[in-house]
């Protein structure tokens, strides 16, 4: 099977995800990526026309939580990770409608 | 508006309600409005790592409610997915919402439409998601501020097959949802606040045509008169290109009210875009059919029902009954004062008249009522017995209101306000202004009725409004016919 990633989508993909590529690593990178992507390929290839979906791995059901506030929120340790936080405000680049 | 001749529009309504619950539907964090910016998102409602969810029973108790009220299938299984897209107001990268197995299914609401018919608008479904956060565009230059906590708030997304064939009827079913809802208090309605906002998807086709039209969607439209120019304008928009020969695309629109336009924020994205699947981080939901049939129980009598109640047991005008039915707390204390006064007709003129012109003129909810029913009801009473008069009854409603007294039948005792029934006290007073008054007495006794009025008048006077009005009424006369 044909690598559906070469060395310029994965340059591309670190780009776009802001995750820049260690250097000597790129190799390695390439080749899991692609691993990754054969093994997608080989799971499509099953028919599974006749099985039901799996909702959830745990044949369990969802237990609910009463409507109470429970938390206590301290805005500027969860804010310190933000790259611009002013005036109670997390900012980002101008977003345009 | 009224529709171009040969064009027919289609409109579908998405309604999403806050649910007004005191926590958020994912999280422990508090959902109370107007608070400091980001005061109130916690770790799980910015989506940090390693952060799971937990689902508040609430917002499933709520959802139940509504849909049980528009006679919906409530799906007792139902699954939470995943809908991908990046915006910076949604700090995990996807809202956490129901895709395949929503929790209500169907249903309908009935409205008015113009010409005073009845007219059904079928519910596709009603789903739970979370709401986002919001953006503070203009505080800081070449940024946009976010602030999350709205990010979490439960919302109940309600989905109308395209039976909305023009605004008017939009209007009709958006408020008969707003109405419903609060009616249910699932959700305070409070449009300013951005509780209910509505998305318009409107297409419209030649009058023969058979296939919907290509469609817009127009997206958070937070009030009625923004919904129903939204709709004007879009259809206007969408007849002049087809009628110029162009073609529609399907598209994401924003309503710019001051420019009174829809503008294209987008092309249309289909499900596929969203990328959705089943939400690894929650399990199914299934909801007991005992859940489910206790809530049916609790169900308070709805609007529709209780107008007719109102008409059909206790022969209200339509008017009368449909007001007194549409807010559930005055529904609750008219019928309160209706038990204590024992009088449906009058208990409907006091409450729609009286006493709901003091409460809008003091701005206040009937919640907020210093009256009890029952004490609007015993004063009722005290008329129908023949206690007081209706003008006397004017003053002791005044004295409940300024809270000058309690009980209505104190207050007249304590001010000696007593109807003055004796005929014998009433009637010198009739024999000396007929004698004061020869001219009027002789027109009355020739048939001018109107100076009946004249000497009932006067007599209520004498008597500083004590006299029974109808008893006066009786006694004039006699004393006119025997004369």
């Amino acid at each position: 099977m044909n690598d559906l990633v070469n060395e310029t989508t994965l340059v591309e993909l670190s780009t776009l995800a802001a995750l820049p590529l260690e250097p000597g690593k790129s190799k390695a990178t390439l080749d899991a990526l692609n691993e990754v992507l054969a093994l997608v390929g080989q799971m499509q290839s099953l028919d599974v026309a006749n099985v039901r979906p799996l909702a959830h791995p745990l044949e369990r059901h969802q237990s609910l939580r009463a409507d109470s506030v429970t938390e206590t929120i301290n805005p500027s340790a969860l804010s310190q990770n933000a790259p611009l936080y002013e005036a109670s405000l997390y900012f980002v680049p101008k977003v345009i409608e | 508006m009224s529709i171009p001749a040969g064009w027919q529009i289609d409109i579908g309504l998405e309604i999403h309600a806050q649910l007004n619950t005191r926590s958020k539907i994912f999280s422990g964090a508090s959902t109370l409005f107007g608070q400091p910016p980001n005061s109130q998102a916690c770790a799980i409602d910015l989506g940090m790592p390693g952060v799971l969810p937990s689902v508040n029973a609430e917002v499933f108790k709520k959802a139940v409610q509504f849909g049980l009220s528009i006679g919906a299938r409530i799906n007792q299984e139902s699954r939470f997915d995943r809908k991908n897209y990046f915006y910076p107001d949604l700090p995990k990268g996807y809202q956490i919402t129901q895709m395949d197995h929503p929790i209500v299914l169907g249903g309908e609401i009935t409205i008015q439409t113009s010409d005073a018919t009845d007219k059904i608008i079928r519910i596709t479904r009603a789903h739970l998601e979370e709401d986002a956060g919001k953006s503070v565009h203009d505080f800081k230059p070449g940024h946009t501020g976010i602030d999350l906590n709205r990010a979490g708030t439960p919302l109940l997304e309600i989905v109308s097959e395209p039976d909305i064939k023009n605004a008017a009827e939009a209007v009709a079913y958006a408020k008969a949802i707003h109405q419903l809802l609060t009616y249910l208090e699932v959700c305070d309605g409070n449009m300013a606040e951005g509780s209910l906002r509505f998305d318009a998807n409107i297409s419209v086709r030649r009058q023969d045509a058979e296939t919907l039209g290509t469609r817009s969607e127009i997206k958070n439209l937070n009030s009625f008169r923004f919904l129903e120019q939204a709709i004007h304008f879009e259809t206007e928009r969408q007849i002049s290109v087809l009628e110029a020969g162009g073609t529609l695309i399907q598209d994401t629109r924003l309503f710019d009210p001051d420019r009174h336009e829809t503008r294209s924020m987008r092309s249309k994205e289909t499900a596929t875009d969203y990328r959705y699947f089943p939400e690894p981080d929650l399990l199914p939901v299934l909801l007991t059919a005992e859940f489910i049939e206790e809530i049916q129980a609790q169900l308070p009598e709805l609007p529709g029902t209780r107008a007719q109640r109102y008409q059909t047991m206790h022969e209200l005008s339509a008017s009368d009954a449909v007001l007194l039915s549409q807010d559930r707390r005055l529904g609750d204390y008219f019928d309160e004062v209706l038990t204590f006064s024992g009088n449906a007709k009058s208990a409907a003129n006091w409450v729609r008249g009286d006493l709901l012109s003091k409460l809008n003129e003091h701005e206040l909810g009937i919640a907020a009522c210093p009256i009890s029913p029952k004490h609007l009801g015993e004063m009722i009473q005290l008329i129908d017995q023949g206690v007081i008069s209706g003008k006397i009854a004017k003053e002791v409603f005044a004295a409940l209101w300024s809270k000058q007294t309690e009980s209505a039948g104190d207050y007249v005792e304590k001010n000696q306000l007593e109807q003055v029934s004796d005929a014998s006290a009433i009637e010198p007073l009739i024999d000396a202004l007929i004698a004061e008054n020869p001219k009027q007495a002789a027109d009355l006794r020739a048939g001018k009725d109107k100076l009946l009025g004249f000497f009932v008048g006067k007599v209520m006077q004498a008597t500083q409004g004590k006299a029974n009005p109808k008893q006066v009424n009786d006694l004039i006369r006699q004393k006119l016919s025997k004369a």
